[in-house]
């Protein structure tokens, strides 16, 4: 199949070189997904770098990203393909006299009046392309058999026209947020990572790689206090973009060392709800 | 290494993962791509291709591990001349370090010098060192021999006995006040005694890695495999969940809320059908020139049921009341009112903890210390309890309202009064009786589960989450 990359390390290094910083697990499966040519289930908690990865793959291999973003409701026509009705409306009228009907015929269903949609452009891009299926647990679960075949053989069929089979395996990554069990058809067919919060450091390295002129004694104290945040019993455990949002905020307010007050009026940005909050300001003041 | 991997995968499936045909041929095709000495490499490999739920995650490692990174002769347990030479090796670069001279292997170590060397290992961060002691631990303290059929547990206890590990934090502390480093801060301390949390945690799995290792080369990964076989969080049952599997279930029952609440919002939008709306047609007929072009439905809005769950808190079925409680309270905009009540011989109602806050663990926790639900002894009695429900709260039950009846029905032999569930059949919309226990255990001993039961709409296993959650989705 793909040889896009040489090894697990090649593929960690290449992330790191576009600043992500990739764990063993998600460099291997990275590497393991061009070797077999299967798409990546990418699953795990919000705000963990589940889409990002998509992205920063793309950026290493210089590939267009090709997004699909999922949502109750979504169906053949806004994911596949569509016929373009307006224009065939207007190629019939324009030469009503013309053509014989079955000219028409041919003619209205041909490319010309295709109007693809995300996953057949992956399939016909003749550049290297990054498929990314995200939030594919918004979907009903009859929808995701609209994915099957693309995910097992790259090829769309198209009654009108026939099937239409890739010309280069593109890289497919679909994240999920858990909220529904995925149908075993899905999970099957894709290499499956979970992608968790980073250990702290990890987590310091990000901070560290993403904000820019951090002291590395600031981002060791931020990965630490988020650490013992995220053991609480909380709604919301913070993720690692509000945990480089919080450590920005603190870049912005000049602050080089954090004490228990300013951790505790900055918390809002690492935390959304009120008891949680309120929880973890307690927590962080008084001392086990 | 075929026979291996059938093994491996034989032994996943027994450990209850589900693993296709696929996905092992699969698995197959991915470790011919993966340099077979890059281990972790290759355990994710494995784990991309065969595990397919996070949940299912830590069962697949105890079975990698147990198969794929245990072997090697320096586990035997008859010879320790292999797993010496490392140790001796970090002795004499420690001796060096500190300073101190002295010949002799590790053996001479008295059990102090070994505390003091953990300890400083422990505050360094030093992971070699960690890992060499725990080395050491195990083959001083847990005291295995070959071929005796005592589980891993056991020695883990006797290590784990011997290292006093709980009174660590402390002295580290005291070494750390001593050496004038104590953190000025709160927050620094806290922080400072997280850290060193974590690193104990750590070096306490370093001494369960060990031993099982030890365990692997005595008895072989097959039987091995077998005693560390775990349920998985869905499976674990209530009443007898550990300490660290209450944990996880706990872990375990957000998200599913989540997806469950998720779930059941779906159902009640979709897939209904309903008569020809009228008005609503007509009036979108204007947009075509006045032809009914679009037909509306009147889609049904079936009103969501009143809950009342009144649940046993006595000893052993304790944490089953929690769960249900956790769950049914984090779905509760799936019904129009919940109630609840708390009993052991005395009954209360706890509604009211659970509205003023949104932190349901707190709730919880002012369900278990302060709500009124002792009568005489404290021991279990529904008969009573219920006649007390029906009493205060009796009136309140009606045609819209479905009761939630949550315990084992040990009624410690006294007056069952199940006359009163019989009147809230009569009365309420569905009456469910949800029971923690085996189905074989019902009706045994003090068990009346039958005698209640036989007057409500039905009595339900509710084990282990898998069942809870299914129970609740045919609720609402």
């Amino acid at each position: 199949m793909g040889n896009r990359f040489d090894s697990v390390q090649a593929v960690r290094d290449g992330l790191k070189k576009v600043n992500y910083l990739a764990d063993e697990g998600i460099a291997s499966v990275a590497f393991l997904a061009d070797r077999l040519g299967k798409p990546v289930l990418v699953e795990g908690p919000a705000g963990t770098g589940k889409t990002q990865l998509a992205k920063s793959i793309a950026d290493l291999i210089g590939a267009r990203l090709i997004r699909l973003q999922c949502y109750e409701g979504l169906d053949e026509s806004k994911a596949l393909y569509e016929w373009n009705y307006k224009k065939q409306l207007l190629r019939i009228q324009a030469d009503k006299n013309s053509d014989s009907w079955s000219e028409v015929h041919d003619d209205i269903f041909s490319e010309e009046f295709l109007l693809t949609r995300p996953l057949l452009e992956a399939i016909r891009a003749d550049d290297p392309v990054v498929l990314l299926i995200d939030e594919v647990d918004r979907v009903e679960v009859e929808t995701e058999a609209l994915l099957l075949e693309i995910l097992s053989e790259y090829q769309v069929s198209i009654p009108e026209m026939g099937t239409i089979t890739a010309k280069q395996i593109p890289l497919v990554f679909l994240t999920s947020n858990n909220t529904r069990e995925l149908s075993e058809a899905l999970k099957r067919r894709c290499l499956y990572l979970h992608v968790d919060y980073p250990d702290m450091d990890r987590e310091k390295e990000i901070v560290l790689a993403k904000v820019d002129g951090i002291t590395e004694h600031l981002a060791d104290q931020i990965a630490r206090i988020v650490r013992s945040i995220r053991q609480l019993d909380l709604k919301k455990a913070p993720s690692v973009s509000e945990t480089i949002d919080w450590a920005r905020t603190l870049m912005l307010l000049g602050i080089e060392h954090i004490d228990a007050e300013q951790a505790k009026e900055t918390l809002h940005i690492l935390l959304k709800y009120q008891t949680d909050i309120a929880k973890a300001a307690k927590e962080l003041s008084s001392d086990k | 290494m075929l026979d291996l991997m059938s093994g491996f995968v034989a032994e996943l499936r027994n450990a209850g993962l589900p693993v296709s045909l696929t996905e092992n041929l699969d698995a197959m095709e991915a470790i011919k791509q993966i340099p077979l000495e890059d281990r972790e490499a290759f355990k994710w490999a494995l784990g991309a291709t065969l595990v397919k739920n996070a949940a299912h995650w830590r069962a697949f490692e105890t079975v990698f591990e147990v198969y794929f990174s245990l072997r090697g002769p320096e586990y035997a347990l008859k010879d320790d001349e292999d797993a010496g030479d490392f140790w001796r090796e970090m002795q004499d670069q420690m001796r060096q370090g500190e300073g101190k001279g002295g010949a002799g292997a590790m053996d001479s170590l008295t059990q102090e010098e070994l505390m003091s060397l953990l300890m400083r290992a422990l505050m360094d961060g030093d992971q070699a060192m960690m890992r060499a002691l725990a080395k050491q631990a195990v083959q001083r303290f847990a005291g295995m021999e070959p071929g005796r059929p005592v589980g891993g547990t056991y020695y883990l206890y006797r290590t784990l006995r011997n290292l006093d590990l709980d009174n660590m934090m402390s002295k580290i502390d005291q070494a750390k006040a001593d050496d004038g480093q104590m953190p000025q801060t709160d927050l620094e301390r806290r922080l400072e005694n997280d850290e060193m949390q974590h690193r104990i945690e750590q070096f306490k799995q370093e001494i369960e890695a060990e031993i099982r290792r030890r365990l692997v080369a005595d008895r072989g990964a097959e039987a091995m495999a077998k005693t560390l076989r775990k349920p998985l969080p869905e499976d674990v049952e209530f009443m007898h969940a550990s300490r660290d599997e209450m944990q996880n279930l706990k872990k375990a029952l957000y998200p599913l809320t989540r997806k469950l609440a998720a779930r059941l919002a779906r159902k009640r939008r979709h897939g209904r059908k309903g008569p020809l709306d009228f008005r609503n047609t007509v009036r979108h007929s204007l947009n075509y020139g006045g032809v009914p072009a679009e037909p509306k439905f009147k889609y049904p809005r079936p009103a969501k049921p009143e809950l009342m769950v009144v649940a046993d808190i006595s000893g052993s079925v304790a944490a089953f009341a929690r769960f249900t409680l956790m769950l049914v309270y984090a779905i509760q905009g799936q019904f129009s009112k919940v109630r609840s009540f708390v009993f052991i011989d005395g009954l209360d109602e706890v509604t009211d903890y659970f509205k003023v806050t949104e932190d349901i663990t707190e709730a919880i926790h002012r369900v278990n210390t302060e709500a009124d639900v002792v009568w005489v002894d404290g021991h279990s009695d529904y008969g009573h309890a219920f006649e007390v429900f029906w009493e205060r709260y009796g009136k309140d039950v009606g045609p819209k309202t479905t009761v939630l009846l949550l315990g084992d029905a040990r009624n410690n032999y006294h007056a069952a009064q199940s006359w009163v569930v019989r009147e809230m059949k009569h009365r309420a919309r569905h009456v469910y009786w949800l029971n923690p226990e085996p189905r074989s255990y019902w009706n045994t001993g003090d068990s009346i589960v039958g005698e209640y039961g036989s007057h409500t709409d039905g009595v339900y296993e509710c084990r282990n989450l898998r069942q809870l959650e299914a129970f609740v989705e045919k609720l609402a």
